[in-house]
């Protein structure tokens, strides 16, 4: 194989990092979805306009605001502090927070399709063979909306893993840590070491490939991504 | 073009647009100075120096691939070799403007003692620096510690910034604690901005030349020879030593 070892360390922990990530915005999304797709409440505008602000904002905004709020003088960083687990930026754990940010809509807005596409009448007769609202949830809603669970998978595993700008500002490269292989390719082509990253960089274009692929052929009826 | 006055006309409103501005790629480290010098330099020659400021192995790869950059001032003196190797600059222009000074910092005062000794003592959870492999801060970081018998100990409290910027912005915004960055960002006027800071002794480490040079694409744009000309002028020099710098004698 044409992979060094520290490329292979970089493959390891981005693919660990997109694994823990889409898991927690699977957790975490899916009731912001489902809040999102259901409520008449007037937050629902400002908290659909958060969730979706990764998308038009550049992961340099986010990467330095994190990088400020994390520190030792931000609200994040006194309160990973006061818990007792030191601070964020440079660790695997910092990485992991930003990215749950960074990859939040690609989870969340899928899902939210989905849920809104169920329509109330799956809900209304579980109702009335009087289903509670958590094993409706999970026995109806769920398996119904079993390909928005997909995309949304997917598509936050692989935004992970094509993440930037943000584990570059808040990372600080450290192998077997924080540098992903977008950052190891960035660093091979600062080094001049074209042919390294040729191959890592082939790599990622091959895997986003079969990726979506994989994506538009198992939901061949979604039209959005 | 039949209207002979339009075609003058056009050729001289070409001849403004270019002839007095020059594209240069500016070394992190040297952004304040370099910002500073073109100032001086539109005010004292009329000619418009428009900065693009990051890290040079990124330089690189962009002239070689058709950047619009007209002067390099490297953090090293090897890329601009290596271009003019390649014929990618123009020849015979190449020269040392600044000799870098590599300096450990802390935001906070207090914790860089005058002999660097905290290097030594461990008393710090992480270590900033700028990528060795890429950007000549980092390397001479490396040699530091190595000459000073403590990079073994050190390495697991690394972080690294993509260049000397970032290896800064790490230190200035807290997240480490110290870190080795250019005297250059952390001095003005001849004394330091804030913080505490240990000037690492030259000894320590190969000499950081930075060396500018004219690249291809300026070769017959008058004012990429101005500027390097100024660049050599003693108002220049003034501003290049006030941050820190050494220059070639």
């Amino acid at each position: 194989m044409p992979f060094s070892s520290e490329d292979w360390g970089a493959i390891r922990l981005t693919l660990e990092l997109a694994a823990v990530v889409t898991a927690l915005l699977l957790v975490i999304g899916t009731p912001i979805a489902w809040w999102l797709a259901r409520t008449r409440s007037w937050w629902k505008g400002p908290v659909g306009a958060v969730v979706a602000l990764p998308l038009v904002l550049p992961p340099t905004v986010l990467g330095f605001y994190l990088l400020l709020a994390m520190g030792p003088h931000g609200p994040v960083g006194a309160f990973t502090e006061w818990l007792g687990i030191g601070r964020l930026p440079f660790t695997f754990a910092g990485l992991v927070v930003a990215s749950v940010f960074y990859s939040m809509p690609f989870v969340v807005q899928p899902l939210q399709n989905a849920f809104e596409a169920l329509g109330d009448r799956p809900l209304e007769a579980a109702a009335t063979l009087r289903a509670g609202p958590l094993d409706t949830f999970f026995s109806v809603v769920v398996p119904l909306a079993r390909p928005g669970f997909l995309t949304a998978s997917i598509l936050g595993f692989a935004h992970t893993v094509g993440e930037f700008g943000v584990v570059l500002m808040i990372g600080g490269n450290i192998p077997e840590q924080t540098r992903v292989v977008s950052v190891q390719i960035y660093d091979h082509v600062e080094a001049m070491e074209y042919a390294q990253a040729h191959v890592l960089a082939a790599g990622m274009v091959i895997f986003s490939f079969v990726v979506l692929l994989g994506l538009y052929t198992l939901n061949p009826s979604r039209r959005r991504a | 073009m039949k209207n002979p006055i339009a075609l003058a006309a056009l050729l001289f409103a070409a001849s403004l647009a270019h002839a007095d501005e020059v594209q240069v790629a500016v070394a992190a480290n040297f952004t304040a100075p370099a910002q500073k010098i073109a100032a001086q330099f539109e005010k004292d020659t009329g000619h418009v120096a428009k900065l693009s400021f990051g890290a040079t192995g990124k330089f690189y790869a962009q002239i070689t691939n058709g950047a619009p950059f007209e002067v390099l001032l490297s953090a090293d003196d090897e890329t601009p070799a290596k271009l003019e190797k390649e014929g990618q600059a123009a020849p015979g222009t190449r020269f040392t403007y600044a000799i870098g000074t590599l300096v450990l910092w802390s935001a906070q005062p207090g914790v860089v003692d005058a002999q660097g000794a905290v290097l030594k003592s461990g008393h710090f959870e992480r270590l900033s620096i700028a990528n060795p492999k890429t950007a000549p801060y980092g390397a001479a970081a490396v040699e530091t510690m190595k000459a000073l018998g403590v990079f073994d100990a050190v390495t697991p409290k690394l972080v690294q910034g993509e260049n000397i910027a970032q290896a800064y912005q790490f230190v200035a915004t807290g997240n480490a604690p110290l870190g080795f960055v250019a005297l250059s960002q952390v001095f003005e006027d001849g004394a330091l901005k804030g913080g505490s800071a240990w000037i690492v002794p030259a000894k320590l480490h190969q000499p950081i030349r930075q060396d500018a040079v004219v690249l291809a694409k300026g070769a017959a744009n008058p004012a990429a020879k101005a500027w390097l000309a100024y660049l050599k002028s003693d108002k220049a020099l003034a501003v290049i030593r006030a941050y820190g710098y050494q220059v070639a004698p």
